[in-house]
């Protein structure tokens, strides 16, 4: 009894603190609503992304708020329960009024919230690099599209100095993601000259824990006398048992590098990153980079959540760029009003933290660089190679054939997320 | 079978422990082998081509590694070492190219053209100079060779290893100065290999005749793949001129086929035993709290995520207070500690929830699954959401390689081994221990035990914990594979039930073939099918089983069962 005693109370507990910022309103604030799953298989990414939320939020009111008032964090728990992310969504729109969502972190959470955030027309941040395929005018992506992550990890494999890559494991969880991504890789290496004898591609379940085969497998492929690369989809808790397999049958990153795609510093918090020296990570952000600015927001950002050991990776870099450009669209448009506030974010700057400027486009995708980083012995990545400028995202793959038609862009004579000709073409 | 252990990287500061030693031999050989005149460049000449490696480009700090390693100075082992570990640095006041060893929370700084101690630094004021993968294979290349000769045989090994994997042009003489030196024959063996390889494409008809003999009885894929190549034609002209080689190579290839097509098998069996065991280990506690007590334990996986963060906090403890040469020892200490805790928790739930809702299996789901979900919520406070690390120890990483390409990783053998013993020491203890009798006298006759005098609440309270601290030492082993977060469980009571169904409710022996017949079944189904389908077919056969025979392979027999 004591024990049924004991969980309630801390259920209780932990019920009240989601409670407190939905009681503490005061009349006259500005509400961002913050939908990331708290409980669940995806808490793990998406705590920290929530605590980041409640940090930009703190410092914007210290600098006196926006138009005037405070800002304040409707915080919601959608459990890593994909419908019911978007009972969330709809809870957060319709009954606490939010101006703005951040949140989602898988795709499939992120096509169960889209009808009903054009259905409300309210308007979502979401921070995490995707398969790209989509643009839809109540959504800004914050995070990378393929053509920021997943093509400049394979060219960069491919050059001299990543080894120049002649075989491919293309091996991802078996979802939404992983499928397009890989099935744009595929047209991409194709286009490259590389022979279908030379791609392997395997799909695993979610949580996927026993790597034996899969590895010796990867193994076998890479003994044809070619330089073999991986190029890992690989999501969620799969990827800690997948590492300590690679680790302990002695596959080194010199021989057979594994590059992620969704391997961040979050990640390796949870592996012993001495045998993974050198596999590699795109992202276009590294907690490593030697920024004044990354610095700076690192230091506030520990002072803030009160410990020194957290790490700051690419999705809450996504959400850093997208609350602010948010705010500066806010104060330009003078109001919080999603079409208006829409309309200011275009061509709206902020400096990324690691040097150059972050610009939002007509199709709601971000310009950025995107840097490719080896795993060290501190569970930190070292920037080994970066694009030269910034890359423009891509809704729409070049890669596949009847995406490469599409065009997305939210301003006239366009006004269209998927179209081959302007809606409002004068003629 | 070959022992040799392929192991991963050793811990960064015994690496550099060791270091020392291992660094100062290939050093005095190193000396030994170059050029007197390699003694006489002078020092500043060596700092510069040193500090010649802090360039912005690889391509740059390629050409400086090159420059070092044609210098035919002693300390450029030493340098190269230090750059390839990644404890070069960059000492940001002078710009000076320095090694670093880190010590808690500063660094030591050695000059690489003295080899001393010049001062310490923290992480602020120095700068780590960046090596790529393609630069620690150049490096490991040169090293490998001045290690070819060096006095240890483990070094000996690797460095022909690693001169095979990437060899240089002067390779196959470095090679064969090796292998007339070498007295140990598995090293002879793999020079030998490598030679062998290298001879391939040797402009001597003999040689190559030779050359295709030495590897026809090897049975490495890599190996079969350099054979291959020779066997390729490109413009209507085969890489191998000769017809007579050329037959000798496709039976060579046929041959090595053959041999690993057994090898295939063997594989898939030993991958099968090592899954099977981990699914034995999950569902051993099942086995008794559902198959002896019947409660349908949903929280189950929770008991295993217990022991499994356990394990993480002995690890910690043992982090902070006790050396690092015995911290390997934290594994052994966490089986105990596991049991206990997640014994603990099976008490709690079995005394404050089940024993109300004894004979109500829906209600006891119902509330199991609740009690599942709210330790997990609880274990995500307390822990935060995010994988703790738990490492392998030493003793516990690498892999056994069985030649073939086949190996198993030691982490996976241990399993195999501790689950038996676990279930072999389950056994003996329901068999011969009092407490086990009253255990069965409970399961098969409640109120006939009751009046023999026995506290049969008490007696389930009991088996309740045992089956949880069992459930709790598998997460001890399940740690060392799988990542320690709050939904390691989730991923193991699925498989955990159907392995007790499949093996028969109730019987210990059933559960064991079951685990590991599934465990088989699932590793030759995965390379034909991939491990989606694979997951799907074996639960069609379950289902399909189940049809067939309801009770599962070992099906209790008498009136126990009709209870």
């Amino acid at each position: 009894m004591f024990k049924c005693l004991k969980t309630i109370a801390a259920a209780s507990v932990l019920a009240g603190s989601l409670a407190v910022s939905a009681s503490a309103q005061t009349t006259d604030t500005i509400k961002v609503g913050i939908l990331h799953s708290l409980s669940g298989t995806m808490a793990i990414s998406e705590t920290a992304l929530k605590d980041v939320m409640l940090f930009l939020i703190d410092e914007q009111n210290k600098k006196g708020g926006l138009l005037g008032k405070q800002i304040e964090a409707v915080v919601v728990d959608p459990a890593s329960d994909w419908p019911l992310f978007a009972e969330k969504a709809r809870e957060l729109i319709e009954q606490h009024k939010v101006d703005v969502v951040f949140g989602n972190w898988t795709s499939v959470s992120r096509k169960s919230v889209l009808p009903v955030f054009e259905e409300l027309n309210g308007m979502l941040f979401y921070p995490v690099q995707y398969e790209g395929e989509e643009s839809s005018r109540n959504i800004f992506y914050t995070g990378a599209a393929p053509n920021q992550q997943a093509i400049p990890a394979v060219e960069y494999l491919m050059s001299e100095d990543g080894g120049a890559a002649k075989r491919w494991v293309l091996a991802g969880t078996d979802y939404v993601y992983p499928r397009t991504t890989n099935k744009i890789l595929e047209a991409f290496l194709k286009a490259k000259g590389v022979p279908a004898e030379d791609i392997l591609v395997n799909y695993t379940p979610f949580g996927h824990s026993d790597w034996q085969t899969i590895v010796s497998d990867i193994k076998k492929f890479a003994s044809a006398g070619k330089k073999t690369a991986v190029v890992s989809t690989i999501n969620g808790d799969a990827n800690v048992p997948f590492y300590k397999e690679l680790a302990n049958q002695g596959i080194k990153a010199e021989d057979i590098p594994v590059v992620a795609f969704s391997v961040g510093e979050e990640e390796l918090a949870g592996i012993d990153t001495a045998p993974l020296v050198g596999h590699l990570a795109a992202w276009n952000y590294f907690m490593s980079v030697d920024a004044p600015e990354n610095e700076a927001l690192i230091a506030k950002w520990h002072k803030f959540i009160g410990d020194d050991k957290r790490v700051f990776n690419d999705p809450m870099e996504a959400h850093y760029i997208g609350f602010n450009m948010w705010v500066q669209a806010v104060e330009q448009a003078g109001t919080t009003n999603v079409d208006a506030v829409r309309q200011a974010m275009y061509g709206q700057e902020v400096p990324n933290l690691t040097g150059g400027v972050a610009v939002m486009n007509t199709n709601h995708h971000l310009s950025k660089p995107v840097l490719i980083g080896e795993i060290q012995d501190d569970g930190q990545f070292a920037t080994v190679w970066e694009t030269e400028g910034v890359v423009v995202g891509d809704a729409w793959s070049d890669f596949i054939p009847e995406s490469a038609k599409l065009t997305a862009d939210w301003t006239y004579p366009w006004v269209c997320g998927n179209c081959e000709k302007p809606k409002y073409l004068t003629n | 079978m070959t022992t040799s252990q392929t192991r991963g990287e050793v811990c960064p500061r015994r690496l550099s422990a060791i270091m020392g030693t291992v660094l100062l031999s290939l050093a005095l050989l190193a000396a030994a082998f170059l050029p007197a005149t390699a003694q006489t460049a002078n020092d500043d000449s060596f700092a510069q081509a040193v500090q010649a490696l802090d360039a912005r480009k690889f391509s740059d700090k390629a050409g400086a590694i090159e420059a070092l390693s044609v210098l035919g100075d002693a300390r450029a082992i030493l340098v190269l070492r230090a750059f390839a570990d990644g404890r070069l640095y960059r000492r940001k006041a002078d710009k000076l190219v320095i090694i670093g060893d880190r010590d808690g929370d500063i660094f030591n700084l050695t000059s690489p053209v003295t080899a001393e101690i010049i001062g310490t630094a923290t992480s602020g004021e120095i700068k780590k100079i960046i090596a790529n993968n393609k630069l620690r294979g150049q490096i490991r290349g040169v090293l490998g060779q001045l290690a070819l000769f060096s006095p240890n045989a483990d070094d000996r090994l690797d460095a022909a290893r690693n001169v095979i994997a990437s060899p240089s042009e002067d390779a196959l003489g470095l090679l064969k100065r090796a292998r007339d030196r070498e007295t140990v024959s598995k090293i002879r063996d793999t020079l030998e290999t490598g030679i062998a390889v290298l001879e391939l494409a040797s402009d001597d008809r003999a040689l190559r005749l030779a050359a295709v003999a030495t590897l026809a009885d090897r049975s490495d894929p890599d190996i079969k793949s350099a054979l291959e190549q020779r066997l390729l034609a490109a413009n209507g002209e085969f890489n191998e001129p000769d017809a007579e080689v050329r037959a000798a190579l496709t039976e060579a290839v046929d041959d090595i086929n053959d041999r690993l097509a057994l090898f295939g098998l063997a594989e898939n069996l030993i991958f099968g035993l090592s899954l099977g065991s981990v699914l034995l280990l999950a569902a051993i506690g099942l086995a008794i709290t559902f198959g002896v007590m019947g409660v349908i334990n949903m929280a189950h996986g929770e008991m295993i995520m217990l022991g499994a963060y356990t394990t993480f906090l002995v690890q910690e403890i043992f982090r902070s207070t006790i050396s690092p040469e015995y911290f390997g020892m934290y594994v052994l200490v966490s089986i105990p500690a596991a049991f206990f805790v997640a014994a603990a928790f099976g008490v709690l739930i079995e005394r404050g929830c089940i024993r109300f809702l004894y004979g109500r299996p829906l209600e006891t789901l119902l509330a199991t699954w609740g009690v599942s979900l709210i330790l997990q919520q609880f274990v995500r406070t307390l822990f935060g959401a995010n994988n703790q690390e738990v490492a392998n120890p030493d003793w516990l990483s690498g892999a056994i390689s069985f030649g073939g390409g086949v190996s198993i990783t030691v982490n996976r053998l241990y399993i195999i081994i501790f689950a038996l013993m676990v279930v072999a020491a389950l056994a003996a203890f329901i068999r011969y221990s009092r407490f086990g009798l009253q255990m069965r006298a409970v399961t098969q006759n409640r109120g006939m035990a009751s009046a023999m005098g026995i506290r049969t609440g008490q007696v389930d309270a009991l088996t309740f914990a045992l089956g949880s601290g069992i459930a709790g030492v598998a997460g001890v082993a399940l740690s060392q594979i799988s990542n320690v977060s709050p939904n390691l469980g989730q991923n193991f009571v699925v498989d955990s039930f159907m392995v007790v169904v499949f093996g028969g409710v109730g019987s210990l022996w059933g559960t064991i073939v079951g685990a590991f017949s599934l465990g088989i079944v699932n590793k030759f189904l995965e390379p034909v099918s991939g491990a989606i389908l694979g997951k799907v077919v074996v639960l069609v056969i379950i289902i399909l089983f189940i049809q067939k025979r309801p009770r599962g392979l070992f099906a209790l027999k008498g009136r126990a069962a009709e209870g």
